[in-house]
């Protein structure tokens, strides 16, 4: 994998989501992920940025964070009515500060498949590979 | 998995002996068929359950049995408190008491056949459904914590069904034990504007048609003919269960790295019963399962409503209402003796056999109605629980099919608008707002659920009653 490259994909669970995002560093690879739980929803180039949500979390380690943030994500989602298309992650230690641009779902527009429900410790992993490249995956319930 | 690494009991029943950190044995339910398609995660997670502390006779997979959250789904597992037994948010599932109620309508195929359009049109107009979709109650904090201890007698005080449908629900309605105070804030936040609506993914409101009979006396206690029109809703206890699931499933994790507990799974974390955690989270999960039995009681309710007109003539009497994903306190016999335990089943519905006290007397001398719900366009079935299902494993049953394939790959594989017209064409209407989502739930992306009934009516878990054919299937 090319060292700046960032991305996410999905990967096969039984019954529900696997999401794998990748990145140059952490926060890259984070913010890849809940791209990627996007996309199990709908695609995410149909969600205009015009509200931004701010979560906070800290979690003991860094696969706890990843489950933490993405739940945090969903619970915005949850209580707001919203889907969420551009992020940004900043991590400092075992905290996470990250604001999550969206707006609220339109079933003509949207066409919403899933809904997110949870982010689980199943397949959970955040490492750095041999290039110094991030990945972080979980698998979500939907 | 590979039938040849397992200890066969019968054609129908398979152990893995106790060895390592095992506590007790692993038992699995199902033809060898169903056997070579468990996938292996099925055998890890199974063995896993069975090290946990004062795990009670075997660790259990039903026929329908697949990878889950630390317990397989299909798993049943029962803890003794006595014996240090532990709680395991896991072990219940995200979406706490998902479950199926089955109402009955006493009219025929051909009656419904020419109004089968409006119908759907009537209930996907009724009943909230897909993210995105919005509930038309708004609990206020007061009436969110009489719902969480009342359950769907709560929902019947506030006008949403009849006091007759109580006695044809499990723990009669309100599950007992439940503490709104052990729910977080955020739970009930999300929660909130989310009673009587459906939810999305394999949850449904289907219409369905009794197309085979195989025990026509405990049939005709059930209310059940040849013929007949019945109406099933699948869905649980919304965010509300998803948010108590994952925060005591953190909560248990990082509890117990604390206190030394390896877990060989972190999905499987867990809390002794005899714990403040332990009761915290029973307290909520209880809590959750007055939820979705609140929820399921104000979607009855709507159907009711919904069809009120176009079928007067019926009164939509319930016929049962099962959960899946619950731990409830119960009494069995284990090695002649009774004992009060815990019994998770992750995946798997309870099947009282005949006799047992807590069913309503019209049913009490046939046994507890079973509900297994197939995929969209697919057939369900209606079993009744066995007098040997109970020491077969605790008097529990499977719940549905699973998947044989991603969502990622059935959407490669289909497009939503292809399979509503192959339905439709086989006489099955579909309403749903997603192409996607359709696509996703497309009945071959499920595995056949006729071989997980044969086993589980050959393995003594449930008796087979009816077979039924989907008409209209309503999905979020």
């Amino acid at each position: 994998m090319p060292a700046t490259k960032s991305g996410w994909a999905h990967f096969p669970h039984g019954a529900d989501v696997g999401l794998c995002g990748y990145g140059p560093t952490i926060e890259a690879a984070f913010e890849q992920t809940a791209l990627a739980m996007s996309a199990a929803v709908t695609d995410p180039s149909c969600i205009r940025p015009r509200t931004g949500v701010q979560v906070e979390c800290e979690a003991p380690d860094p696969e706890m964070l990843l489950v933490d943030w993405l739940n945090a994500l969903i619970y915005e989602m949850s209580t707001g009515g919203m889907l969420f298309g551009r992020f940004e992650v900043h991590i400092d230690g075992g905290k996470l500060t990250g604001t999550a641009w969206g707006e609220r779902v339109s079933r003509e527009r949207h066409k919403p498949a899933v809904e997110a429900k949870g982010a689980t410790y199943t397949a959970l992993e955040v490492k750095q590979d041999d290039d110094g490249n991030w990945v972080a995956r979980c698998v979500v319930d939907v | 998995m590979d039938p040849a690494r397992l200890d066969k009991l019968s054609d129908f029943a398979w152990r893995i002996p106790p060895s390592g950190p095992m506590r007790v044995p692993v038992i699995i339910y199902a033809d060898e068929g169903l056997i070579r398609d468990m996938d292996e995660k099925v055998r890890e997670q199974a063995v896993n359950v069975a090290t946990l502390p004062g795990i009670v006779d075997a660790s259990y997979a039903m026929p329908d049995a697949h990878w889950g959250y630390g317990f397989p789904i299909g798993g049943v597992a029962a803890f003794d408190p006595a014996e240090g037994g532990v709680i395991s948010a896991g072990g219940v599932g995200f979406d706490i008491s998902c479950g199926v109620r089955t109402l009955l309508t006493g009219v025929s195929r051909t009656d419904i056949e020419p109004i089968k359009e409006e119908i759907a049109d009537a209930l996907f107009a009724a009943v909230p459904a897909g993210l995105g979709s919005k509930g038309r109650i708004s609990l206020s904090g007061q009436e969110m914590d009489a719902m969480l201890e009342g359950g769907a007698a709560w929902a019947v005080g506030q006008g949403y069904g009849r006091q007759a449908d109580l006695e044809r629900i499990e723990e009669h309605g309100r599950m007992d034990g439940a503490r709104a105070d052990c729910v977080s804030e955020r739970a009930k936040h999300r929660q909130r504007k989310e009673m009587g609506t459906l939810g999305s993914g394999n949850h449904y409101l289907e219409v369905q048609e009794v197309v085979r009979l195989f025990d026509p006396d405990a049939a005709r206690v059930f209310g059940l003919a040849e013929g007949d029109i019945v109406i099933a809703v699948h869905c649980g206890s919304r965010g509300l269960g998803h948010q108590i699931g994952t925060e005591f499933l953190r909560e248990m994790a990082i509890e117990d790295a604390k206190i030394g507990i390896h877990l060989p799974d972190r999905e499987l974390a867990c809390a002794p019963i005899r714990s403040a955690l332990g009761e915290r989270y029973l307290g909520a999960m209880r809590a959750a399962i007055n939820c979705a039995l609140a929820n399921r009681q104000i979607i009855g309710h709507l159907v009711r409503q919904a069809l009120s007109e176009i079928l007067p003539e019926t009164s939509l009497d319930l016929l049962f209402d099962v959960s899946h994903n619950t731990c409830k306190v119960e009494t069995h016999k284990t090695n002649g003796v009774e004992r009060q335990l815990h019994v998770h089943r992750k995946g798997a519905t309870r099947a009282l056999g005949p006799g047992s006290p807590s069913l309503a007397p019209a049913l009490r001398d046939t046994g507890q109605p079973v509900f297994v719900g197939g995929s969209m366009g697919t057939a369900s079935w209606i079993l009744v629980g066995t007098t040997e299902s109970e020491r077969r494993a605790f008097s529990s049953a499977c719940h549905g099919a699973g998947r044989s394939m991603s969502r990622h790959q059935a959407r490669k594989t289909w497009r939503g608008r292809e399979i509503i017209d192959e339905l439709s064409r086989r006489g099955i209407v579909i309403r749903s707002p997603s192409m996607r989502g359709v696509a996703e739930e497309a009945p071959n992306a499920y595995k056949d659920i006729s071989a997980v009934i044969e086993s589980t009516h050959c393995a003594g878990l449930a008796s087979k009653i009816a077979e039924l054919r989907p008409l209209i299937c309503i999905k979020g």
